[in-house]
């Protein structure tokens, strides 16, 4: 659990209640050993001078290309989008999910909201809170829409990446984070 | 726009049915902006260039105010709202979350930072205050607010009001982490207390504290605030961000100590960073290295009862 800036307690607790061990991620020595990596939501400037700062840029980098799980949510989307709409100067992503991501895609916090989310192949939808959310303006090729509000897509996934614009974890609605864990067990 | 409540069982239940309808102003949407401000530092800026310098260092929202409290109380006078034009300013060069400040109590400031749509309210004890009885009922509005507190049934009255947000007092303006300190350290002890009680002893504490019964339940069957708890006033050094995240709260405000230093873009990215690695001595070491002079501060002791802001609110 990437633990520099967010709501990185809450992803832990959803990760807790699936049966999985967490553990926070603030170093480079942290990271070794991991099935998984979760993104958390928060603000996506601050985490970016955080990842060089903490020195952890290069070696995220380099465990993603290597194929392992990774699940981000709202920000955490942000850093794993290969291109920005309107990102602030500089602000650089891993460049790992091919989507196009478009930052406070709604407005600003006036324009957060809670709407019912569709997932592919349930039929049972969840609660989506999205907090000054991305908006995921490209899909690219290969790229599989999980779940969507309307025709818009909120949650995408393409190999061992898995991405979403809103909260699965302040709603408390394990499904998503129980999708990335099938991953995590299929991968090591 | 529908407020709920924080009862017995709504808030962790409050998202069990989905309504199948967009809705804003939600206390889920309103708290969750602050639960994404954790582990962060949240900066006073007063124009829009120290609101730049303010995301480049890592800040995780800014707050938009005319002058900073260490200024407010050189200055004395009435301090009020910021005008809209330096808070458009500041939210059309950045794009982090921009925070802006009312008057305890000042309904129609709050209304009017609404219409600005900034994305919180801080209904402040920084300003003089507006109403001695009242402060403004916080559900009437879509945009979330964050309140200060010195206790914890300060906290959880702010909260029955609609605060989305609390942050401890601290004494702003001083430089001096010590009533940020005893403000933590008594929300948190006091929350560590309910926990460990019998539920029959929970209804005379929450008389006690003057604080709504099913609030006091959360705390005591969660061990925790319903909301977020930021903390602030005092905090100048990276090391005292550290101390205060330690000491068990969820990000820091830095309101004079970084645009009152000498170095402010150096010690606002070490701030940030401290408050990211604050269990880590080491990292506190290197991004407290050659910072420059620290704002010189007041000890918050030898300010005069009727100066201090944390008395005001209730």
């Amino acid at each position: 659990m990437l633990a520099l800036q967010g709501a990185f307690r809450e992803h832990v607790q959803a990760l807790e209640r699936l049966g999985a061990t967490a553990i926070e991620v603030r170093t480079p020595a942290e990271l070794a050993g991991l099935d998984g990596l979760m993104l958390p939501g928060g603000e996506s400037t601050t985490m970016d001078l955080l990842l060089d700062s903490s020195g952890l840029r290069e070696p995220i980098t380099a465990v993603v290309a290597d194929g392992l799980p990774v699940f981000g949510t709202c920000a955490g989307l942000i850093l794993l989008a290969t291109d920005l709409e309107d990102g602030t100067r500089g602000q650089r992503t891993l460049r790992a999910l091919d989507v196009t991501a478009l930052r406070n895609g709604y407005g600003r916090q006036v324009a957060s909201f809670e709407a019912a989310v569709e997932l592919a192949g349930d039929d049972t939808p969840m609660v989506g809170i999205f907090i000054r959310a991305p908006r995921i303006t490209r899909v690219g090729e290969g790229v599989e829409v999980l779940a969507s509000v309307g025709d818009e897509p909120v949650a995408v996934r393409s190999g061992s990446i898995m991405a979403a614009t809103f909260h699965p974890e302040l709603a408390r609605d394990d499904r998503l984070h129980a999708c990335f864990l099938e991953r995590v067990t299929t991968h090591s | 726009m529908t407020e709920r409540a924080f009862g017995q069982n709504a808030y962790n239940d409050v998202f069990d049915e989905v309504n199948g309808m967009s809705e804003q102003g939600t206390m889920g949407v309103k708290s969750g902006l602050a639960e994404m401000l954790k582990g962060g530092v949240i900066m006073d800026v007063v124009n829009a260039e120290q609101a730049k310098i303010a995301e480049d260092a890592g800040a995780c929202a800014v707050m938009a105010l005319e002058r900073v409290p260490a200024d407010i109380r050189a200055d004395g006078g009435v301090a009020r709202m910021s005008d809209p034009d330096m808070i458009i300013g500041i939210q059309e060069a950045v794009s982090i979350p921009v925070m802006a400040k009312a008057r305890i109590g000042h309904f129609v400031e709050a209304q009017i930072l609404q219409s600005l749509e900034v994305d919180y309210i801080d209904e402040s004890e920084v300003l003089t205050p507006a109403d001695e009885a009242h402060h403004i009922d916080k559900t009437k509005f879509t945009i979330p607010f964050v309140c200060g507190a010195t206790n914890l049934g300060e906290a959880l009255r702010r909260i029955g009001e609609g605060a989305a947000m609390i942050r401890s007092k601290g004494e702003a303006g001083t430089g001096d982490v010590v009533e940020a300190v005893r403000h933590i350290r008594g929300i948190l002890g006091e929350i560590k207390r309910l926990h460990g009680m019998d539920p029959d002893e929970v209804f005379a504490r929450a008389k006690e504290l003057q604080a709504p019964l099913d609030l006091v339940q959360f705390c005591a069957r969660e061990g925790r605030l319903p909301v977020v708890l930021f903390t602030a006033g005092g905090v100048a050094t990276p090391a005292d961000c550290a101390l205060m995240m330690q000491l068990g709260a969820d990000g820091v405000f830095v309101g004079s100590g970084i645009f009152k230093s000498g170095d402010p873009a150096k010690r606002a990215r070490a701030c940030v960073e401290a408050t990211t690695h604050f269990r880590d001595p080491a990292k506190l070491a290197e991004v407290s290295k050659n910072l420059g002079e620290a704002m010189v501060g007041r000890s918050a002791k030898s300010i005069p009862e009727d100066e201090l802001f944390a008395g005001r609110g209730w």
